[in-house]
């Protein structure tokens, strides 16, 4: 299995706080990896950074084995790396129509047969076609959300905290779709939601005050009690 | 929606006759300067819209290009022929002018965030102003100078139809522009830049785009308000015509295109209206404070200006009626049930 992104001892700063601290992590083409901490562990500057949002000062992230580090967010997006943020980032004024539109950068038949295809995963999208995306529910829009980062061809999707103040069911109508996706794209996943992330990840990295205190299978990480009371408060 | 859109048109058309056929109608002279300048700002408000209400830039050097506008339209007249096709040529070198220094402001200040922008975009407009003050042989510093204008706007009503023709070309232009995948570009970038860039888009090129695009509208204005007067100064190049603009789009309700035509409607009415009251009324002769206080009341009381607070309340009533007929279907059904 080959390696799709790899961050070495990546450090971050968000104006004068030091937020990463060295990270390490790997990521493997076709599965779903896992990055697991507390709040504010650094998991989600793990993946704005991967995108370029918070650009790392030290270490290096490598896409494919190219230096992605100083890649403008745009660039790093057009290589085939699709991001679900933690607050969806829809935009509201737009219809879902538009703002699936608005996320294809090519209008040729694959895109459209991966939008059909989005839209049989979320039939809910398709029902509020024509609603301005402001007007959806929180489950509606982190469908939207996933939706419209799918719609490329995404080698990588990097999607943060999926089944953050959704209902249940609804969480669990994502999870399906999640693992649908795992069979067409990788996937690196930010969850607090240990339940979820132990069924759907192949793979974890735990991250603690910025830096990389294990990695593994996700299966050992399931039996190993010490180290999910110890990293995240459970067991 | 389709409903909604032929209601759009037929407004459109109505609107479009009654300002066609009203000058034969009333052919007072003074209503016909006052729809002429209404048209002229209403113009430089749609292009502010493009920065405010669909990209979500705030800019307080927007007056820049309307006096590049103003005058090279000015100096081409005055140094050259005063016909029509030397004020047709200037428009063009205004806009392409207008349209060049944009793309190199917009270049240079885009990257920064929105209050770094507005503040470089201010002093990039401040240096043209001093430009203007102080190349007095070309423009006669703070003086101005008058020219004559082409022969056929001699006639007010000409120049009327021409500057509603242009409004028109204008509008329909930029309604096709923000209708565009641009333009949902820009509103994406408005509503979200960050996650507009990790969608794949620089969002620096689009907001250049729009830029550009404003700036090349607001020197036509600039063209035709300088033909208007037959005079510029540099009061075209101050924070006045900036801040003109920028209450025309809030007043009337950014991101709208029709707003902001309804604000420089509002606007220029008003200071025409309360600066004629103080010929009868001495109080009147301060209506700038009227001017400010009916600012503040149009805020309070259309905090989305008048079309966003149009559309909200239509929102509602809609909302309301469908959740009546749905409460009379679901009573009707019950009662059918229980018969």
């Amino acid at each position: 299995m080959n390696t799709l992104l790899k961050l070495n001892d990546v450090h971050t700063y968000i104006g004068q706080y030091h937020i990463l601290q060295g990270v390490n992590f790997e990521a493997m083409e076709g599965q779903v990896s896992v990055l697991l901490g507390r709040n504010g562990a650094g998991k989600t500057t793990t993946l704005k950074t991967i995108m370029g949002l918070t650009p790392a000062s030290k270490g290096d992230v490598e896409f494919r084995t190219h230096s992605i580090k100083k890649s403008p967010t745009y660039k790093v997006a057009k290589l085939g790396i699709g991001y679900v943020p933690e607050n969806q980032g829809i935009f509201a004024d737009l219809t879902v129509e538009e703002n699936m539109k608005v996320a294809m950068r090519k209008e040729d038949t694959a895109t459209f047969e991966r939008q059909n295809y989005v839209l049989e995963l979320f039939p809910d999208l398709k029902k509020f076609w024509k609603k301005a995306g402001g007007h959806l529910s929180g489950g509606q829009k982190q469908m939207l959300s996933m939706a419209r980062a799918f719609i490329n061809d995404s080698k990588l999707m990097l999607i943060d905290e999926p089944s953050k103040g959704l209902a249940p069911i609804v969480v669990e109508k994502v999870m399906e779709a999640i693992v649908e996706m795992k069979k067409q794209t990788s996937i690196i996943l930010v969850e607090q939601n240990f339940m979820m992330a132990s069924r759907i990840g192949d793979t974890y990295t735990l991250i603690d005050d910025g830096r990389t205190v294990h990695s593994g299978n996700m299966q050992d990480l399931i039996h190993h009690e010490e180290l999910k009371r110890k990293y995240l408060g459970i067991g | 929606m389709k409903m909604r859109l032929s209601l759009q048109h037929l407004c459109f058309f109505l609107m479009l006759a009654i300002l066609v056929l009203l000058p034969f109608v009333n052919d007072s002279r003074t209503l016909i300067i006052l729809l002429t300048q209404i048209f002229i700002f209403g113009i430089l408000a749609m292009s502010y819209d493009i920065l405010l209400g669909y990209t979500g830039i705030v800019s307080f050097g927007h007056a820049m290009f309307f006096g590049i506008g103003a005058y090279t339209t000015a100096v081409m007249l005055k140094q050259m022929e005063p016909t029509l096709s030397t004020f047709l040529i200037s428009i063009v070198v205004g806009m392409l002018l207008a349209g060049f220094i944009s793309f190199l402001v917009g270049l240079l200040t885009l990257r920064l965030k929105n209050h770094f922008f507005a503040m470089l975009t201010l002093s990039f407009s401040g240096l043209f102003l001093v430009v203007a003050e102080k190349w007095r042989s070309v423009t006669y510093g703070n003086d101005g100078f008058t020219f004559k204008a082409p022969e056929i706007f001699k006639d007010r009503m000409t120049f009327y139809f021409f500057v509603l023709t242009c409004l028109v070309v204008i509008f329909i232009a930029l309604y096709r522009f923000v209708n565009s995948p641009t333009g949902r570009i820009l509103i994406a970038v408005r509503e979200n830049e960050q996650r507009t860039k990790s969608l794949g888009y620089n969002t620096l090129y689009y907001k250049v785009i729009a830029s550009v695009v404003a700036g090349t509208v607001a020197s036509l204005a600039g063209s035709l308000y300088a033909v208007s007067l037959r005079f510029v100064n540099t009061s075209v190049m101050t924070m006045d015509i900036t801040l003109d603009a920028l209450l025309m789009t809030i007043i009337g309700g950014v991101g709208t295109l029709v707003g902001p035509l309804l604000g420089s409607a509002v606007i220029e009415y008003a200071q025409h209206a309360l600066s004629g009251l103080a010929r009868d009324y001495p109080i009147f002769e301060r209506w700038i404070i009227f001017f400010g206080i009916l600012y503040i009341l149009a805020v309070i009381f259309f905090p989305k200006g008048i079309i966003g607070s149009l559309r909200m309340m239509f929102w509602k009533w809609r909302l309301k009626h469908k959740e009546k007929n749905q409460s009379s279907v679901a009573l009707s059904q019950e009662k059918e049930r229980f018969e």
